[in-house]
C-alpha cells in the first residue's frame, strides 16, 4: 500500500470518531475557557498589568490556547491505549500497512483535533481584548499545529511502551500537569524561582506556550514574557527551532517504537 | 505454486525458557478446513499469532499463500482475514464506517467497494443496522460483522480463532451457514480453534496440539479410531439368533448384557443401516454410541475440552465487565 494513503487512513478514522463524538469537543473546551475567564477575570482584577499594555487575561489567553492544544494531543496517546484495551488495535497490526506509517497517521489525527480545537479557543479573543488579524491567525495555526504535531508524537510514543489504561492515566497525570503548570500558561517565566525556572525550560511545551505569546502579544524581542536560556533571549525564531527539533525526534522515536512492538 | 496454502516447517516459538511452540510442522490445502485443537496454553495462540504475522517465530519457517511470515508481512497480511475470539472493532464507529476503514487499509478496489460492503451487510444481516455504532450491537451481531469484515478483501485464508464462542446455538448455527456459503462460493481456506467439537467435526482435518506439539492429526474420523470403535448395543425377538448372525456375517462376538447384546464396530452410523437391512430377526431396540472427538481430546491430552470452555467463558466475561466500566 503506498503510504501516503495509509497514513490517510489512520488520519481519516480519528475524524470520523471526533466527528461523531461532538460531546467530547464541548467537554474539552469547556475547561480552557472557565481558565480563561474564572482567572482572567478573577485573578486578572487583583493582579494588574503583567507587561506593559498586557493585562492577566491576556497574558493567559496564548496559554490557554497552548494548553487546550496539550491537552488534546497527549489524547493520541490514550486512545492508542483504547485501541489496544478495546481489540482494535489487533485489527491495525495485522492490516497490510506499514507500522511507522500508522504512528505518523495516529499522530496527524491526533494534531488535527487538537488544532480544531485550539482553534475554537481562538474565537474568544475579542472578549479577553485581544484583536488578531487574519495574518496572525494564520502564523497562530501553523504554530498550534507545530506544538500539535510533537505532543501528539509524544503521546504516542508513550502508548507504545505503556500498555494499560491505568498506567497511562497515572503517567499522564505525571507529566501533563505538571507541564501545563511549568509551561508559563498562567505564570510568568520571569521572576519565578530559580528550581522552577530550570523545569520550565526542560518542559518542551514552554516552547510552543512562549512563542504563542510571542505571536499573540506581538512581543518578538522582549524579555519579559520570553526565555532566557543560558543567558540567551530566545527570539521566536529560537524557541519555533527548539519545538520543532523536538517534534522531529519525537515522532521519528513514535515511528520507531511504534514499528517494534509486537 | 503449490496446492499447499499454508507451509508450515519446524516452527519453534521460545519466550525464555518456555517453549510455546515446539518444532511443528503441517500442511493446509487449498479450500480445506483445518481444525487446530488443543487445551489453553498449548501453543494455539502463539501458532496463530506467527501465522498472522503478530509474533515471529524463534525458528523455523511458515508461508502463507506461498509468501514467508516473517520477510513478507504485508503479502501474507492482504492474503488473510481474521475474526478473533475477543472483538476487534471500532466500537465508535458504525458498522459501516468499520468496513469502510477496511476496505481502504486493504485496498479494496473503489468501483467494487460499497457493493461488496452492501453484499456482505446483507448477507450477515446487518444492513439495516449499518449507520448505528457498534457500541449498540449485541454480541451476535458484532461476530457478524467481523465475519463480514473479514471477508471483505477476499482473503485467501480466513482464520476463525473462536468464533463462535459465547454465541447462542441459534446464532451459531447462522454464522457457519454463512462460513460454508461463503468457502463455496470463494472456495477460501479455513483455519479453526473452537472448543466446540460439533464445530470441529466440520473440519476435513484436524490437529491437535499440546505442550507446543502436534500431537495428532488426520480426518476427524480416523482421529476417532485412535481412541477405539464405536459400540452398537440392541435387543431382538431372538438375541441368540441375532448372535449367530453376528458371529457369521462380521466375525464378531458379541457380549449379553441381561437381556441386550453389544459388541464393537469402527464406523458404526455407517455400519449401522446395512446391519440393520440385513438382519433376518425383528429388532426391538438399538443404540450407538460413537467415540466423540470428545473422547479423542481427553486421550491425547489428559484434559476435557469442556473445562478450557469454561475457564474461557469466565475470561469473557471478565472481558466484559472490563469493557462494561468505559
Amino acid at each position: 500500500m503506498h503510504n501516503l494513503g495509509g497514513v490517510y487512513i489512520i488520519w481519516y478514522r480519528d475524524m470520523l470518531r471526533f466527528q461523531g463524538n461532538r460531546i467530547r469537543m464541548i467537554g474539552s473546551i469547556f475547561l480552557p475557557l472557565l481558565f480563561l475567564f474564572i482567572f482572567g477575570s478573577g485573578l486578572g482584577s487583583q493582579m494588574g498589568a503583567i507587561a506593559p499594555g498586557v493585562n492577566y487575561a491576556q497574558f493567559i489567553f496564548p496559554g490557554i490556547i497552548g494548553m487546550t492544544v496539550l491537552t488534546s494531543s497527549f489524547m493520541a496517546g490514550i486512545s492508542l491505549v483504547w485501541d489496544r484495551e478495546f481489540g482494535f488495535l489487533k485489527e491495525i497490526l495485522v492490516a497490510p500497512i506499514n507500522r511507522a506509517v500508522v504512528a505518523a497517521g495516529k499522530t496527524l489525527g491526533a494534531a488535527t483535533v487538537s488544532l480544531i480545537q485550539g482553534a475554537i479557543i481562538l474565537i474568544f479573543a475579542p472578549l479577553v481584548g485581544v484583536s488578531l488579524s487574519p495574518s496572525t491567525v494564520a502564523i497562530l495555526l501553523a504554530l498550534m499545529f507545530l506544538l500539535a504535531v510533537a505532543m501528539s508524537s509524544f503521546g504516542v510514543l508513550l502508548a507504545t511502551r505503556i500498555k494499560s489504561i491505568e498506567a497511562f492515566q497515572a503517567v499522564t497525570q505525571l507529566l501533563l500537569f505538571p507541564m501545563i503548570f511549568l509551561s508559563g500558561v498562567f505564570i510568568p517565566l520571569q521572576g519565578m524561582p530559580h528550581w522552577m525556572s530550570i523545569l520550565t525550560k526542560i518542559s518542551p511545551a514552554t516552547y510552543g506556550i512562549v512563542s504563542l505569546r510571542q505571536i499573540v502579544l506581538r512581543e518578538t524581542s522582549t524579555t519579559i514574557l520570553g526565555i532566557n536560556l543560558l543567558g540567551h533571549n530566545m527570539s521566536l525564531w529560537n524557541n519555533v527551532g527548539v519545538l520543532a527539533v523536538f517534534g522531529v525526534i519525537m515522532i521519528l522515536l513514535a515511528m520507531y517504537s511504534f514499528s517494534r512492538q509486537e | 505454486m503449490s496446492d499447499h496454502i499454508i507451509k508450515v516447517a519446524n516452527l519453534t516459538k521460545r519466550f525464555g525458557n518456555l517453549t510455546a511452540v515446539d518444532n511443528i510442522s503441517f500442511t493446509v490445502s487449498k479450500g480445506e478446513v483445518f481444525g487446530f485443537l488443543g487445551p489453553n496454553g498449548a501453543g494455539k495462540s502463539t501458532t496463530i499469532n506467527i501465522l498472522c504475522t503478530l509474533a515471529k517465530p524463534t525458528s523455523g519457517q511458515a508461508t502463507i499463500n506461498g509468501f514467508d511470515v516473517v520477510r513478507q508481512q504485508s503479502q501474507v497480511r492482504q492474503s488473510i482475514g481474521l475474526v478473533f475470539q475477543d472483538s476487534s472493532l471500532d466500537e465508535q464507529l458504525t458498522g459501516l464506517q468499520n468496513l469502510y476503514f477496511h476496505a481502504l487499509v486493504y485496498n479494496v478496489p473503489a468501483p467494487v467497494r460499497k457493493s461488496r460492503i452492501k453484499q456482505l451487510l446483507q448477507m450477515t444481516q446487518l444492513w439495516d443496522k449499518r449507520h448505528n455504532a457498534v457500541r449498540t450491537y449485541s454480541g451476535g451481531m458484532k461476530r457478524r460483522l467481523e465475519l463480514a469484515r473479514g471477508l471483505l478483501h477476499y482473503p485467501k485464508v480466513l482464520f476463525l480463532d473462536e468464533p463462535t464462542i459465547g454465541l447462542d446455538p441459534q446464532t451459531r448455527n447462522r454464522l457457519w451457514e454463512y462460513i460454508s456459503e461463503l468457502r463455496q462460493r470463494e472456495g477460501i481456506t479455513i483455519f479453526l480453534t473452537t472448543h466446540y467439537m460439533d464445530e470441529a467435526n466440520n473440519a476435513n482435518r484436524i490437529a491437535i496440539i499440546d505442550y507446543g506439539k502436534i500431537v495428532a492429526m488426520d480426518t476427524p474420523e480416523n482421529l476417532k479410531h485412535i481412541v477405539g470403535k464405536d459400540i452398537i448395543t440392541l435387543k431382538t425377538v431372538d438375541n441368540d439368533r441375532t448372535a449367530e448372525e453376528i458371529k457369521h456375517l462380521y466375525q464378531i462376538e458379541p457380549r449379553y448384557n441381561n437381556d441386550e447384546l453389544s459388541f464393537e464396530i469402527a464406523n458404526g452410523e455407517k455400519f449401522l443401516p446395512s446391519f440393520i437391512r440385513k438382519s433376518s430377526t425383528k429388532i426391538l431396540s438399538v443404540s450407538l454410541r460413537q467415540t466423540s472427538l470428545d473422547d479423542v481430546f481427553l486421550k491425547l491430552t489428559g484434559r476435557e475440552i469442556r473445562d478450557e470452555e469454561m475457564s474461557n467463558t469466565f475470561k469473557n466475561s471478565a472481558h466484559g465487565r472490563r469493557m462494561g466500566r468505559k
